[in-house]
Order: C-alpha cells, then structure tokens, then sequence
C-alpha cells in the first residue's frame, strides 16, 4: 500500500497519520499543500487533523481551496481512497468530496476524551476488518463537530449506507448523552456514494497503540492494507 | 468600490455563538428585553470595478468559492464606497 499524508499550515495529526500508516506496513509520504502534482499510484490520501489555516473564516475552508486539494479531488475521482479525519473531515466537506458541514459544537466547547462509536457500515474498504455493528473507542479533540446537513440530505446519506459511525453509548445505543457535539442523528463519520471517501471526527490515527488506551483504530488502516 | 459582504447563518442552523452571547446579554447584563441573537461574519474588500453588474458577478464567485458555505450561510452585499 502507497499512502501520502497532506500537510497545511497548521495541520498538527500529520505525524500520527503517518506512523498509524508505517504501523501496517503502508509506504508513506508527506505532501505540503501546495504541491500541485500526487503520484496516480497512491492507494490512500491522508488529510489529517488540526487547525489549517488557523480555522480563520470556517474550519477547512481554506485548506480546501489550496493547490492539492485539486489533485484530491482527481484521484478521488479515479477510486483512490481518502480519509479525513478531523480538521481533515471538515476540509472534505469544504472541499464538496463529502456532503454536510461541521457546525460549532452544541455546547461552545472544545472536546478532548474518549467517546464509543459504533460501527454503520462495515462493507467498505474502510470498516471491512470490523465487525457488524461492534462498539469501538476513538478519542476525539474538536471545537467544530457538529454535524449538519438539511433533511433531505440526511435521508439520503442514511438511505445510500453512507453514515460510517455514530456516537453511541456503552450499551451501542444511539442517544443525546452519547452525543458529544449535537451532532444530527449521532453522526461520527460519513462515505461519499462509492465509499471510498471517509471523513470521520474522532482520531483512529491516536487510537493504534494500548499504551495510550485503545487500538480500536488500527483496523481501519488494516481494512484499507486489505482491500 | 468598496463592498461589505455581510454573511449570516441561514434560518434553522443552530447558531451556537449567537445563543452564548444571548445568555450573557440577559443572563450576565441583565438586558431581560433581548431574545434571538444571532451573529454572523462581515468582509469588506475593494474591488477594481465600477459597474454594479461586474462588481454583482465577482463578489457572487468569490462568495460561492470561499466566503460562504451555502449549506449553512446567506450573504448580502453594499457598495459602501
């Protein structure tokens, strides 16, 4: 597997990214955002978390406008997998790779802990290596989570299988407690319609090692080395 | 010209700042009379043209390639120089 990881002014995931990617095996390489040209061999494009841009005008908007979010867009279009997770989530819905918005969290406040997800769609290139419906813990860290999309748009993202994650609480249950940020319908992470875009709030990169709590996040990197 | 672009969050978002800032104004201050706060994001730029429908089609294009997220914003606009 030949991954690349982007790299904004501001992004601060990247070195996690990267190592979850060195964890399975992948070859990996960081990509500054200006670069105007990505290898048509990449199987996976990181777009990693933190703060581009320093989240000035709306999270990711305008690291969704920088020169390599146009190769993105190419190879995304060819099949190659892309994976946003945090600030990196926000910039693919910026970007239009994704559908909806990440709204300010419900409550005005930064999050930083550990939350229960529980897996929607485990027939992807993603999800592959979870099981159906298994509980699983990622930590998450944002100030803009909350997910928003009109109703329609949400029917359809349910209807089409493309709701990858929610919050949910120990028990697997979908409810408000469980939901950290007020995002609608609990929603964690999203596919586009082919599944082979993924944007994700919480960080399965800080999740691949017991020593700092969960691996629950590795087997999304074992399910892309897989696929 | 001048131009200030006003851009607000459509009816129906939550608008989570609006509503922290609302609780301080009636909560803290005590202004009991104030309810529905909603705030929003002003850019003023200048911009080479003179013409009301050349200055209309680049702040529409610089509003739908950066500015604005229409999923969640409206924006409106003055010539104010």
């Amino acid at each position: 597997m030949k991954s690349a990881v982007i790299v904004f002014p501001g992004s601060n995931c990247d070195r996690d990214a990267v190592s979850a990617c060195q964890k399975v095996g992948s070859k990996v390489s960081k990509i500054w955002h200006q670069e105007t040209k990505l290898e048509d061999d990449l199987d996976l494009i990181i777009v990693p978390g933190g703060f581009s841009y320093g989240d000035y005008l709306r999270s990711g908007a305008m690291a969704a406008i920088s020169p390599v979010m146009q190769e993105v867009k190419r190879l995304s279009k060819k099949g190659v997998k892309v994976l946003g997770i945090c600030n990196g989530f926000q910039i693919l819905t910026e970007a239009g790779l994704l559908e909806g918005v990440l709204l300010r969290n419900k409550k005005v406040k930064f999050i930083c802990r550990d939350v229960l997800l529980r897996v929607e769609n485990q027939n992807t290139a993603f999800t592959g290596k979870y099981k159906k419906n298994q509980i699983i813990k990622f930590p998450i860290a944002h100030m803009d989570g909350n997910y928003f999309a009109d109703p329609e748009t949400l029917k359809r993202i349910e209807g089409n299988g493309n709701v990858a994650f929610r919050y949910v609480d120990v028990n697997g249950n979908v409810t408000d407690e469980a939901n950290p940020n007020g995002a609608a319908l609990n929603i964690a992470g999203i596919f586009n319609d082919q599944k082979n875009v993924l944007g994700l709030m919480p960080h399965p990169e800080r999740a691949i090692d017991d020593n700092t709590g969960s691996i629950d996040g590795l087997s999304i990197f074992e399910s892309l080395l897989a696929a | 010209m001048k131009i200030r672009i006003l851009i607000t969050l459509k009816k129906g978002v939550l608008d989570t700042q609006g509503k922290a800032i609302e609780n301080s104004l009636v909560k803290n201050l005590g202004f009991s009379q104030l309810s529905q706060v909603r705030q929003g994001k002003l850019v003023e730029v200048e911009i080479a043209e003179t013409d009301p429908a050349k200055i209309k089609s680049v702040v529409d294009e610089i509003c739908d390639k950066l500015l604005v997220n229409k999923v969640i914003e409206d924006y409106n606009y003055e010539v104010i120089a």
